[in-house]
């Protein structure tokens, strides 16, 4: 079908540990009519030659055993999972299951794929990792994973994100990195990436582009699926060895996709495990102001893969927004489009306020303060308990993971705003 | 077999005058719809063979920053895809210069490929630059060029692998555009060695035309580019001429890069 990628045979290579109708381990560079590889030629060499690295590096058990002894020795892997009994109360009761991703060194799932793919621009001879960001999470991963091998460090970081998050740019500084600020375009997470990839055309020879999440052409979004993989693998056992079973369902939020993929991926052929998506809602989905590529979007292509798209009757890009800058993408991976398509993952979006509130019952019930983010998934699983409960489920026998795929601590500021905490305390000082 | 190219007449005419086809860049809706006709009409007048007309696009990932400027514009001043076809008819009712759309692909897969290209087609449109369409996701476009007639012009770099320099010429129509520097859109002192190796590369790959583009501004890149290409492509000179100085100093610029004396 695509003799140029320089992977005639991908889809018919599968592991054999799944049946030839598993949804796991999808080679790209197509899920089914998603995914791809839209972009300048220029890059395709580029892109090639990142393929056949990463392919002959999953099979190299050398290459596996470092990224093992990375995600062991430094990341701090396995995560945990925790029950959450007090927040599990406010949910009616039924049993709320945590995976820790907020417990990584950096403090969210973002370092599995740095780790992996810092290892592999090391394996072409690169020198120059560059990467987009837009709270400052992949940034920093980023900024960590080149100090860690030694390699040279750019980040592209929207001009008016550099403003709203000034400590990440600057954490980003120590590790050694250089922060580039976009002011074209709306100067967020997308002109961010547009610019990163304006440098990779440019020094495409001695850089890798190191994506931070599941989206972009061929091998991207397999590539970073499969670097996340371990969410979900872990998940199932522990799930298994804490509550005896499998769970009922599975929540995660979704900007580009990379924590829901990587956690999905261990229950795709559990068909009796729903599997949920949380899109950011932002002011809501009847107003313009939000990030629900997959509930309103409609197919198209951008930096580089088909897949759902926020975009106008001329195909131009809408500008998203979210409280949340890690879901502030107009975008989402082409392998959650499929997924979305066969009714596998059920995508629904979460108001800001509905993330603002389940950040705060986290914090209050668990002594946990989760990313706005993960407070998506949060927020989405009092709604799955609350359906299950009306619809005869009885809450303690009703288990739900969600993937708490960061920690709040980059998101004080806009929460302390969002509570008006600086307020009251400007004025309890006076 | 295959429908009678536009643009790889208009090649072939400059060809037989000795001289390699002078292909001249500007955005659509930039500085508004009318002065792109206006504009892209004295560039026809002075000198240029074909008219490369830009569809203005929210992530224009190949562009720098003079071009990026410029559509920003034109899409803050309400431009519509549509309006390309008033635009391509508003040029060819003044002038007989062949017009191509350079356009990123979402517009026109949201408009779907075949309505575009029909649409293009009526408007009297040559066909279209794909800069960040490849052909290996391209079989739409394929059939639609076919179907109506239509020019594809597909991009080749220095990083293109032989295989690909052939399936990429093998499945161009009117001539393979030739990035002369891994880079983006923006005018540069001197034109990469680079530039000549593509051609090269591309003549032997079986392509009749090889056009260079990226980085081209001045005469002296025209003449040295036009010794070993069959034409010469540029547009951020003439983006950055047209919004300081408007159609005239398009109109200036275009002479001076095709070696003529300026016409009004």
């Amino acid at each position: 079908m695509n003799p140029m990628t320089g992977d005639p045979d991908q889809g018919e290579s599968k592991p054999a540990s799944a049946p030839s109708h598993s949804l796991r381990h999808a080679a790209g560079p197509y899920f089914g009519d998603y995914g791809g590889r839209w972009m300048p030629e220029s890059l395709i060499a580029a892109m090639d030659e990142l393929n056949e690295t990463f392919e002959a590096a999953k099979a190299d058990p050398e290459f596996i055993a470092q990224v093992k002894d990375l995600n062991k020795n430094y990341s701090g892997r396995p995560s945990l999972l925790t029950e959450a009994k007090r927040f599990s109360e406010a949910a009616g009761g039924v049993r709320v299951f945590l995976k820790r991703e907020d417990l990584n060194h950096t403090g969210s799932h973002k370092i599995n794929n740095v780790l992996g793919q810092a290892l592999l621009a090391k394996r072409m001879g690169k020198t120059r990792i560059i990467a987009e960001t837009g709270a400052g999470q992949h940034g920093v991963a980023s900024a960590t994973a080149a100090a860690l091998m030694g390699l040279e460090c750019v980040v592209y970081m929207g001009a008016e994100d550099t403003r709203r998050q000034a400590l990440n740019v600057a954490r980003m500084q120590l590790l050694g990195a250089t922060v580039i600020p976009v002011t074209a375009g709306s100067q967020t997470l997308k002109d961010a990436i547009n610019e990163a990839l304006r440098d990779w055309v440019a020094n495409v020879g001695t850089t890798h582009y190191l994506l931070g999440t599941a989206a972009g052409g061929h091998p991207f979004p397999a590539m970073v699926r499969y670097f996340h993989e371990v969410i979900g693998e872990e998940a199932r056992e522990q799930i298994i060895a804490q509550a005896g079973r499998l769970p009922d369902a599975v929540a995660a939020c979704i900007g580009g996709g990379s924590n829901a993929i990587g956690i999905f991926h261990g229950f795709l052929d559990d068909a009796e495990v729903e599997l949920y998506g949380f899109e950011a809602g932002g002011d809501g989905i009847d107003t313009p102001r939000h990030a629900a590529t997959i509930t309103l979007g409609k197919p198209g292509v951008l930096h580089g893969a088909k897949s759902y798209l926020m975009q106008d009757d001329d195909g131009q890009t809408i500008e998203s927004h979210s409280i949340s800058a890690g879901l502030d993408y107009p975008g989402v991976g082409p392998e959650h489009a499929y997924l979305a398509d066969i009714g596998r993952v059920h995508y629904e979006p979460i108001t800001d306020t509905e993330a603002m509130d389940a950040f705060s019952l986290l914090c209050r019930t668990e002594g946990i303060i989760p990313a706005i983010e993960s407070s998506h998934a949060l927020a989405g699983v009092l709604k799955i308990a609350a359906r299950k409960i009306a619809a005869g489920a009885v809450p303690e026998e009703t288990i739900i993971i969600a993937n708490l795929s960061g920690r709040g601590d980059k998101d004080v500021g806009t929460a302390a705003e969002w509570f008006n905490l600086i307020d009251s305390k400007a004025k309890d000082a006076k | 077999m295959s429908p009678v190219s536009k643009s790889g007449a208009a090649i072939a005419a400059a060809r037989a005058e000795g001289r390699p086809a002078l292909i001249c860049y500007l955005p659509a809706g930039f500085p508004d719809v009318q002065g792109t006709i206006d504009a892209a009409v004295a560039m026809a007048e002075n000198g240029a063979d074909i008219i490369e007309v830009g569809i203005p696009y929210s992530d224009p990932v190949m562009d720098g920053s003079v071009i990026q400027d410029a559509t920003v514009q034109s899409l803050a001043q309400g431009f519509k895809v549509a309006q390309v076809f008033d635009i391509i008819k508003g040029i060819t009712s003044r002038c007989s210069a062949t017009v191509m759309v350079m356009t990123y692909w979402n517009p026109v897969l949201r408009m779907g490929v075949d309505e575009f290209s029909r649409r293009l087609a009526e408007a009297g449109g040559a066909g279209l630059i794909t800069p960040d369409l490849v052909p290996d996701e391209a079989a739409e476009w394929m059939e639609a060029s076919d179907k109506y007639g239509l020019d594809r012009v597909f991009l080749v770099a220095p990083s293109s692998t032989e295989a690909r320099m052939k399936a990429t010429v093998a499945a161009s129509r009117g001539f393979v555009y030739c990035v002369s520097v891994m880079g983006v859109t923006g005018a540069r002192a001197e034109v990469s060695d680079a530039a000549a190796a593509v051609v090269a590369a591309a003549h032997a790959a079986g392509a009749e035309n090889a056009c260079v583009g990226l980085g081209v501004s001045q005469r002296k890149h025209v003449e040295e580019i036009g010794a070993y290409s069959d034409g010469v492509i540029v547009g951020t000179a003439l983006v950055a001429a047209l919004g300081d100085g408007g159609v005239d100093a398009v109109a200036k610029l275009t002479a001076e890069l095709s070696g003529r004396a300026v016409s009004a």
